[in-house]
């Protein structure tokens, strides 16, 4: 068994050695550098010269510095607002872009841009709308619609300073749903609309039984892609809020670069790991089953 | 014009203003002088560059460097790895290709929290912290899977009777590659270039863990600008991280929806 199974291994690597070698080098890269570092995060995580160790557990759980149940419930909050919001954004956009007008190219181009716009600056961008010298308060002072500015920032207004991250995370990540959605759509052949309008279907018809079904795999690849991205949020919180509103990236942040603990850090990682994992496992079982719908059509 | 058009008119325009004013206002007030800024004026008038240079002064010049120099070698090193590797899936059916696709994908998924803590620890090591290199290397780990994906993509859509004239009139395999299939995915191989080093360019996390001295730029907006009291230098910050990111939009803008439409 071994022997024919060997002389298999064999007979593929002499008939497809040219592709083999020219992915070999990338592979081996992503193999130290990603798939390495997953493995020696479970040994910082858990392992102290050498023995099994559970410091790394205690310090998240017990220590009076740690912020970790409220780290884990800020994330899944955020996520749960953001990606809802987003997506919802998206679908309308995409719907009164699909057809064509004057200027719709503009439009389309002007939504794509916060995708180039790093976190960093997303929530800098969004900290000058929100200060107490933001446009905003500026705003509604000069229209008399508030008598003194609306504060976003600072630990007694974290619910506020929530509202100011939702609202940045939104404006900058849409960009993304939007152009997985948009580019779905934009692959659906006219026929089809014309096929159904010939037959006298409504808007809502087209809409519904049309469209709905044909962008269903885009909308799915873009709710999974943005939650694993959303597990990750780091920057605009750490810009807009500090650890007013902790959340497990900022978190690992902290302890690594502020307390030096790398195994609370790697702990932090592997919890964020396992959430994007649980997630991920959808993302590659949908795709998996969209590869089988175009194996059999 | 009909309600219908009115109604899609109105919503396209509030949604274009909902993703341009907050630039527009954190670039105005960027250049805005600060008795502008502190007064209860909504739009400044005049004109500084008084926040700029001095975040220019505090360090953003060496941070504009670095990152330039990390964005051009990820650049370099992840499609010197990455586009032989996507040749590979797009033109060779071998058995597991369709696996080992979805490993890239999945390792394009994967947080850079677990990369970040665990390469501080090995560049510790290495001497490799605080260096430009670890963070070229970091950065290409990070970039390597999506132009894999991308130049996959980009090679799957080039007609494969062009190469097969190339060999008609005598070219090497070499030859084919370098005269008609290279040429052909250029534009394409271009703007995917260009997001790679937007991709590094915008990095903040692996960049503030494995940096201390050696800064990025928006590692040292995270750690230092962050740090000042004063509101305009921060918007002064938010400019210089995104005129990169406007001159991608405004030179490969077209590129953007075909390169996620397949990309995945």
């Amino acid at each position: 068994m071994t022997g024919r199974a060997s002389t298999g291994l064999l007979r593929v690597i002499r008939e497809w050695y040219k592709p083999l070698l020219l992915l070999a080098p990338a592979l081996a890269y992503l193999g130290l550098f990603i798939v390495y570092p997953i493995v020696d995060s479970f040994a910082t995580a858990f392992f102290y010269k050498g023995y099994f160790s559970l410091e790394s557990v205690k310090y998240l759980l017990y220590s009076p510095l740690s912020k970790f149940w409220e780290a884990l419930r800020y994330t899944l909050v955020l996520a749960a607002l953001v990606v809802p919001i987003e997506t919802t954004l998206a679908l309308i956009a995409t719907l009164v872009l699909l057809q064509p007008f004057k200027g719709r190219d503009t439009a389309v181009y002007i939504l794509t841009i916060p995708i180039a716009i790093s976190d960093v600056a997303a929530g800098l961008i969004w900290y000058s709308m929100l200060t107490s010298k933001g446009f905003i308060n500026k705003i509604l002072l000069g229209l008399g619609l508030i008598d003194s500015p609306i504060v976003f920032f600072g630990y007694e207004y974290r619910d506020r300073a929530l509202l100011a991250i939702v609202m940045a995370e939104v404006w900058r990540s849409m960009a993304l749903v939007f152009i997985i959605i948009f580019a779905g759509a934009q692959l659906i052949h006219k026929e089809l609309f014309e096929a159904a309008e010939v037959f006298g279907a409504s808007f809502w018809v087209k809409l519904r039984h049309v469209l709905f079904p044909l962008i269903k795999p885009s909308i799915q690849a873009a709710l999974i892609i943005r939650t694993l991205f959303a597990f990750q949020v780091f920057a605009v919180v750490w810009v807009l809020a500090g650890r007013d509103v902790p959340v497990l990236a900022g978190e690992a942040y902290y302890t690594l670069v502020e307390l030096y603990r790398f195994d609370v850090a790697a702990l932090y990682a592997l919890v964020i790991a396992a959430l994007s994992m649980s997630t991920g496992v959808l993302y590659l079982r949908f795709l998996r089953a969209r590869h089988l719908e175009v194996g059999r059509s | 014009m009909n309600v219908g058009d009115v109604v899609r008119a109105l919503f396209v325009v509030l949604l274009a203003s909902w993703v341009l004013l907050p630039i527009v206002i954190s670039i105005l007030y960027a250049f805005a002088p600060s008795d502008e800024y502190y007064s209860d004026k909504p739009i400044p008038t005049s004109f500084t560059l008084e926040h700029m240079k001095l975040l220019w002064d505090l360090g953003a010049r060496e941070a504009i460097v670095n990152s330039i120099i990390v964005g051009l070698g990820t650049v370099i090193l992840s499609f010197l790895l990455g586009v032989p590797a996507g040749y590979a899936l797009a033109r060779y059916a071998f058995p597991g290709r369709e696996a080992v696709k979805l490993g890239i994908v999945a390792t394009r998924m994967f947080p850079v929290v677990v990369i970040a803590v665990s390469l501080l620890k090995t560049f510790l090591k290495l001497d490799l912290a605080d260096t430009l290199l670890g963070l070229t290397l970091a950065h290409t780990a990070m970039a390597l899977p999506f132009v894999a994906l991308i130049a996959s993509s980009v090679f799957a859509g080039i007609p494969r009777e062009l190469e097969e004239a190339g060999f008609v009139f005598g070219l090497s395999p070499l030859g084919v590659f370098f005269r008609i299939t290279l040429p052909l995915a250029a534009p394409s191989l271009t703007a995917a270039a260009m997001f790679t080093f937007l991709l590094s360019w915008n990095e903040v996390f692996i960049a503030s863990a494995l940096t201390l001295t050696n800064r990025t730029l928006p590692a040292f907006i995270l750690t230092s600008a962050l740090a000042t009291p004063i509101d305009t230098i921060k918007f002064a910050a938010a400019v210089l991280m995104i005129v990169p990111a406007l001159l991608f939009i405004l030179i490969a803008r077209r590129y953007l929806i075909t390169m996620w439409a397949f990309g995945r």
